[in-house]
């Protein structure tokens, strides 16, 4: 389990628009690296970030070898109703992490 | 799978040797632009890229693409994709938005292998494109080490 | 009216030393982007590591079933202000240690777990999330004998000329800060932000490793981690830093 940050608020009022910060451990590897021995250390990346809000997506994202070490992506959404976004990373060798953050939405 | 990929395989033993790793070429960028907008010429504007002119260390250059849009069911922005020119490989990374985004902006961190031209472009819900290139310093670190520990 | 006099002397001396105070952090030479990576929580990718550590610092270890937080509790508390008066002389072992050794003394003394490896991501956790509760407090380097000896020490290592390209730590953070190497600007090489999340090897590391790179810079025989010369160099900067803000986790390129 990689360690993963996401910055979020809490509670927002409905048609909201919130930010959302969602940071993971990864090395990224690109595979253009030669290791210690000489030898290209293979490609080892994240390649597809999805943010599922109560089910829905509403944010996606398909990560290529440029994107840094330890990738960071922010983005927005609107906050429709209560209930949890999902964070899902997927990648190269069975690479997959799921983290939930949970979302109050009070009336306008 | 990718042509230079399968080569590459082929390849195999010859490419150890190499001491870098070819770079993207402005005709690539050009063909994956194309990939991307399917033939079509994106046109300059409603992008802004928000990048340092003058870069600390390529390995993690932050960058923001904000698109001019409603961001509404009827006009909104479904996709943004960033290209690079001297990287290995062209592709940055591919935003899939929408009317729930509310806001057309993404943030992320990128490497950059030497000093280039940047490329973002938008797709938008009427399927048209949009873009904004950037040219771009890459300064190298000093004092580094041998190997990581 | 004698009073007066001195009063005013006083004042006059601290009004010149605050003036002449020229040092600078690193974060100072480095762009905004790069500033606001380390200012922003939100942003800065030392935070996985301080979340990390935070969750050790709660779990137990070794033999003794305890976690740093059975004695420690609460790390806000217990260690505020800890991470500014490292590196410290130790009655026990009778030689000055940095922060991480110290953690590492903690983990064999009371916890009966094996110590962490150099740079492993448990140990540069747990000594940014301590470093961490120093935030914002003045570098305070300890004042006993001990400490004092091998900072002196330090000193030494920092004016010395070293490895194939010959240069002190002093030519180029002293004498030439603020011109460039290369591409990058010379910073003054304070050291008041480590572990720092160093944008070149794309992951956190403590100072050690960034002195290493540095005599690696030079083309000096580097010293294994843990090395006493480089504890001393540890707690030369930190006199030599006295008084300046601690930042950690920092982030630099």
């Amino acid at each position: 389990m990689a360690r993963a940050l996401i910055h979020m608020p809490a509670t927002a009022r409905r048609g909201e628009v919130i930010e959302i910060r969602a940071l993971i451990g990864h090395p990224m590897e690109t595979g253009y690296r030669p290791g210690a021995d000489g030898k290209i250390v293979p490609r080892d990346i994240i390649r597809k970030f999805v943010c599922r809000y109560n089910g829905e997506q509403v944010f996606g994202a398909e990560l290529h070898q440029a994107v840094s070490a330890n990738p960071y992506i922010g983005f927005f959404t609107v906050a429709t109703e209560s209930g949890t976004l999902e964070f899902t990373w997927e990648g190269d060798n069975g690479f997959a992490q799921t983290e939930k953050m949970n979302l109050t939405v009070s009336a306008p | 799978m990718k042509r230079r990929e399968i080569l590459a395989a082929g390849a195999g033993l010859a490419l150890l040797a190499l001491v870098r790793p070819a770079t993207a070429t402005p005709e690539e960028m050009a063909a994956a632009i194309k990939g991307f907008t399917g033939g079509a010429a994106p046109k300059e504007g409603k992008v802004a890229f928000d990048i340092a002119q003058l870069i600390d260390n390529g390995n993690a250059v932050p960058v923001t693409i904000k698109v001019d849009s409603p961001m509404s069911a009827a006009d909104h922005v479904s996709a943004i994709a960033i290209f690079n020119e001297k990287n290995p490989h062209t592709e940055v990374a591919v935003f899939t938005l929408g009317a729930r985004a509310g806001r057309a902006e993404v943030s992320t961190r990128i490497r950059l292998a030497t000093s280039q031209r940047l490329i973002a472009i938008a797709r938008m819900s009427d399927g048209s494109y949009w873009s904004k290139s950037v040219d771009v310093i890459v300064t190298l670190a000093a004092c580094i080490e041998g190997e990581a520990p | 009216m004698k009073r007066a006099v001195i009063a005013a002397a006083v004042i006059c001396c601290v009004a010149v030393a605050a003036l002449a105070d020229e040092r600078r952090s690193g974060a100072e030479f480095m762009g905004a982007s790069t500033q606001a990576m380390q200012r922003d929580d939100t942003l800065n990718p030392g935070m996985l590591w301080v979340s990390g550590g935070e969750l050790q610092w709660k779990t137990a270890a070794g033999a003794s079933g305890k976690s740093c937080a059975s004695c420690h509790g609460d790390a806000g508390k217990s260690m505020r202000g800890l991470a500014a008066r490292f590196p410290a002389f130790d009655h026990v072992s009778k030689r000055t240690v940095n922060l991480n050794q110290r953690i590492n003394m903690c983990r064999e003394r009371r916890q009966q777990a094996p110590p962490l490896r150099a740079e492993s991501e448990e140990l540069l956790g747990l000594e940014a999330y301590v470093a961490m509760q120093s935030r914002g407090m003045p570098v305070a380097p300890p004042q006993d004998a001990g400490t004092r000896a091998s900072a002196a020490r330090g000193k030494q290592l920092y004016l010395q000329r070293m490895g194939q390209l010959n240069l002190s730590c002093a030519q180029c953070h002293d004498e030439q800060a603020g011109k460039r190497l290369a591409g990058s600007t010379i910073p003054q090489a304070h050291a008041a932000a480590y572990p720092i999340y160093r944008l070149e090897w794309q992951a956190m590391g403590s100072l050690q490793r960034r002195l290493r790179n540095c005599m690696s810079g030079v083309r000096a025989e580097i010293p294994g981690f843990g090395a006493q010369e480089l504890v001393e160099l540890e707690a030369w900067l930190a006199v030599r830093d006295k008084g300046m803000k601690m930042e950690s986790p920092g982030v630099r390129p």
